[in-house]
């Protein structure tokens, strides 16, 4: 089958599989509200007209459930793209969005804020976009030199700027006091009290981030096979490099920056697409990040379905460490 | 015309080593260059200087007549396509997937393919012969075949100048012939080919030309087998070798005996030859590292001939005129400085005798080659046979067989350096 008609397979079967989790994560919490009045409020208000639904459920399904979902899926989505293209570049395994630093510098902006003595409103995601930036943009300055950035440098600054981060953070914990809980739970990863202001702006810097990368789909194809030979193929290897780590870094930067540090979902999600439709990015990159946004919405609707509230960032691992080692165990999980 | 490729002055440092020192060569439109040379003497370099990917520390490169540094990898990958020497792939593309990339430089980035895009690769395919490949995963095929789907992504990219970086390291001689065969049918349709190539003597027969690089410059440049000869060979790769001319391919041929001189500390050999009867020892010898001297012998013989393409130190005598005295001084004074002397099976005429009564009486071991029986090659009569049998007396005889006579000589050198071996055994540290 052609590539083109096989990625439309793929992408109409996950974009049903995304639709199909939404309305039942919206169904789900202390209020149970059925799949067709969830349906109904959805498209009432999405395209006007009436709805016999109660106003109650009109409340929770509108402001405190689809924004939720909404921004899960977005960040899910931005996430798996991005570990896609990450693993790519890097041609590593291990690879994950935040590889050169991204969460590490999150965390380092968000906790600050949390820890400091005076509470600026929406100072936290504009702390945690701004320190994913900078640590990216510090990995990448450290890495290069001469024009080049060689992928192994950058990997390494990458570990070590983040290790050098995990240590002001924990010096932030430490002298955190009463303020640690909130913290904690921001460093586990959430999508509490989500508005829809987050999943827009989140989504306003998501999408065309993304398309930016599928754009470079191609290329990042031609990349995997070293970059003497994407050179001799006619890609700008450099330049390219450039942009595919700065687009995969904005995307993980805006995810990090509204949930917090959610693992496991830009590693696992890329591989296990990888296993289903192959290495080539122009299927693979689609296909991750609509297999990511529904696998992080289902995540996040584990999360709160219990009677008390759990991070999602302990779900995802809890949920994907063991998937993972299945695969890795039975149909060889295979090295980007 | 301008030449395809132009190299003018590159050099190239690569973590503070000069792997290049300003390298100057051109490639002519429509031949097929090898590069030769040892490991690790900058054929890489060279190739991936004039694809682009290194950009040189001084000089430039020209591809049909365009500066590469100039050029966008875009454009640079449509003048020249490689086909590199480690094609191992952790991805599993399918192998037509692979050879698609080649079209990559003509595709836009929101272009699709065209039906001619399609047909190039398709032809590609089938040229290679990886067309009944075209489904299986790169990661699944031999080394070989991966070496042939790279080729064919080169084929795809259908650029007038193509780099090969060994090529055939991975095949067999099957496949190495084909493969050759097919890049010379790309050079009779006008491509410009340069292949770095391991393997002298596929590189001497498909080539029109060679560069024989070492030492981060070409030392030598032209038809095959002005490139390669012994001299060449063994100053480039540090193996004494021999070089002939292959009775099959008719292309020049590279035998190598390993650079054991070193190992063996060798020694100096006098040969008394004559003819073309000490021919094979010399070159033996030689290979094994001894430094030889040769004589008396006539100028126009063949081991005359033989003790030049080897720098022996050759004492020779007009054709057919008879020894003098001077000759055989001249032979006396290398026979005292031998470390042995082996006498072929040479003719034993009243000219030569003093000769072998030098040899006769020299201090150095003897060696004597049982060849031709005495009778076939004695003109000397009486004193001819007396002066053979006190040879035979006095020396080791040693059947016709090169090998068996080095061994001979390694042997008796051997024995006559055993002083210096146990002084040497005695400073020796280890118990």
């Amino acid at each position: 089958m052609n590539t083109s008609v096989r990625t439309g397979v793929w992408v109409v079967g996950l974009l049903g599989t995304l639709v199909a989790v939404t309305l039942a994560s919206a169904t789900i919490g202390p209020v149970t509200i059925s799949a067709g009045s969830v349906a109904d409020i959805a498209l009432a208000a999405l395209f006007g007209g009436a709805t016999d639904a109660p106003a109650s459920h009109r409340t929770i399904v509108m402001s405190i459930r689809l924004p939720r979902i909404v921004l899960g899926a977005v960040v899910g989505f931005a996430l798996a793209a991005a570990g896609t293209v990450m693993q790519g570049f890097f041609r590593n395994p291990m690879a994950d969005p935040s590889i050169v630093g991204v969460s590490a510098g999150a965390a380092t902006g968000a906790v600050a804020t949390i820890v400091a003595p005076v509470s600026i409103p929406v100072a936290l995601p504009i702390a945690a976009f701004a320190g994913a930036l900078i640590a990216a943009f510090g990995v990448y300055v450290l890495a290069s030199e001469g024009g080049r950035t060689p992928v192994g440098t950058l990997l390494l600054a990458g570990i070590a700027v983040q290790t050098f981060l995990g240590a002001v953070v924990s010096f932030l914990l430490v002298s955190a006091g009463r303020d640690l809980r909130e913290a904690i739970y921001w460093l586990m990863g959430h999508l509490q009290h989500s508005t829809w202001t987050e999943a827009t702006v989140a989504a306003a810097v998501v999408v065309p981030g993304f398309l930016g990368l599928l754009a470079y789909a191609r290329d990042l194809n031609v990349l995997l096979l070293g970059e003497e030979d994407a050179h001799s193929l006619g890609i700008e290897v450099e330049r390219t490099k450039r942009l595919l780590l700065a687009v995969a870094s904005l995307l993980t930067a805006a995810s990090v920056a509204v949930a917090g540090v959610i693992g496991f979902v830009g590693l696992v999600v890329p591989h296990i697409m990888r296993l289903l439709v192959g290495p080539d990015h122009r299927i693979l990159l689609p296909t991750s990040a609509l297999a990511g946004a529904s696998f992080l919405v289902a995540t996040d609707t584990v999360a709160r379905a219990g009677t008390a509230e759990l991070p999602v960032g302990i779900v995802t691992a809890a949920v994907g460490a063991p998937f993972f080692l299945y695969l890795l165990r039975n149909r060889e999980v295979r090295t980007p | 015309m301008t030449p395809a490729i132009d190299v003018d002055g590159v050099s190239i440092t690569l973590g503070g080593e000069t792997v290049l020192d300003s390298v100057s060569t051109s490639v002519d439109d429509g031949t097929l260059v090898g590069v030769v040379g040892p490991n690790g003497a900058g054929k890489t370099t060279l190739l991936r200087t004039i694809n682009g990917a290194l950009a040189p520390d001084g000089g430039s490169v020209r591809v049909v007549g365009r500066d590469v540094a100039e050029l966008g990898s875009r454009e640079a990958s449509r003048l020249v396509a490689t086909v590199p020497q480690s094609t191992a792939s952790a991805f599993d593309f399918p192998v037509r997937r692979i050879v698609e990339m080649g079209r990559t430089p003509h595709v836009g980035r929101f272009g699709t393919r065209t039906v001619a895009d399609r047909r190039a690769v398709d032809e590609a395919m089938e040229r290679a012969a990886v067309d009944r490949l075209a489904d299986r995963p790169v990661t699944e095929v031999s080394g070989g075949e991966r070496q042939r789907v790279f080729l064919a992504r080169a084929l795809a990219q259908d650029t007038p100048v193509l780099l090969l970086d060994e090529p055939t390291s991975d095949l067999d001689v099957n496949h190495q012939i084909r493969t050759l065969d097919l890049v010379a049918d790309l050079v009779d349709e006008g491509r410009t080919v340069v292949a770095a190539i391991h393997d002298l003597d596929l590189a001497a027969r498909y080539c029109d030309e060679l560069r024989l690089l070492y030492d981060g410059r070409i030392r030598a440049s032209g038809p095959p087998e002005s490139v390669l000869t012994d001299t060449t060979v063994e100053a480039a790769f540090g193996a004494r070798a021999t070089v002939t001319t292959h009775p099959v391919t008719g292309a020049a041929s590279v035998t190598a005996f390993g650079d054991d001189a070193a190992v063996t500390a060798a020694g100096r050999v006098h040969v008394v030859g004559g003819g073309s009867a000490a021919t094979p020892l010399l070159h033996r010898l030689d290979a094994a590292g001894f430094a030889t001297s040769v004589g008396a012998v006539s100028a126009d013989s063949a081991d005359a001939d033989t003790a030049r393409s080897i720098d022996a130190d050759l004492v020779t005598v007009p054709p057919y005129a008879p020894v003098d005295d001077e000759t055989t001084a001249a032979v006396t004074e290398r026979l005292c400085r031998a470390d042995a002397v082996v006498v072929a099976d040479v003719t034993v005429a009243p000219g030569n005798r003093p000769i072998l009564d030098a040899a006769l009486d020299a201090d150095a071991p003897l060696v004597v080659v049982d060849g031709r029986p005495i009778e076939t090659r004695n003109v000397a009569g009486a004193p001819g046979r007396r002066l053979d049998a006190r040879l035979r007396d006095r020396g080791i005889v040693v059947e016709d067989d090169p090998d068996a006579v080095v061994a001979a000589v390694r042997r008796v050198v051997h024995a006559g350096s055993g002083d210096a071996d146990s002084r040497a055994a005695e400073t020796d540290p280890r118990p």
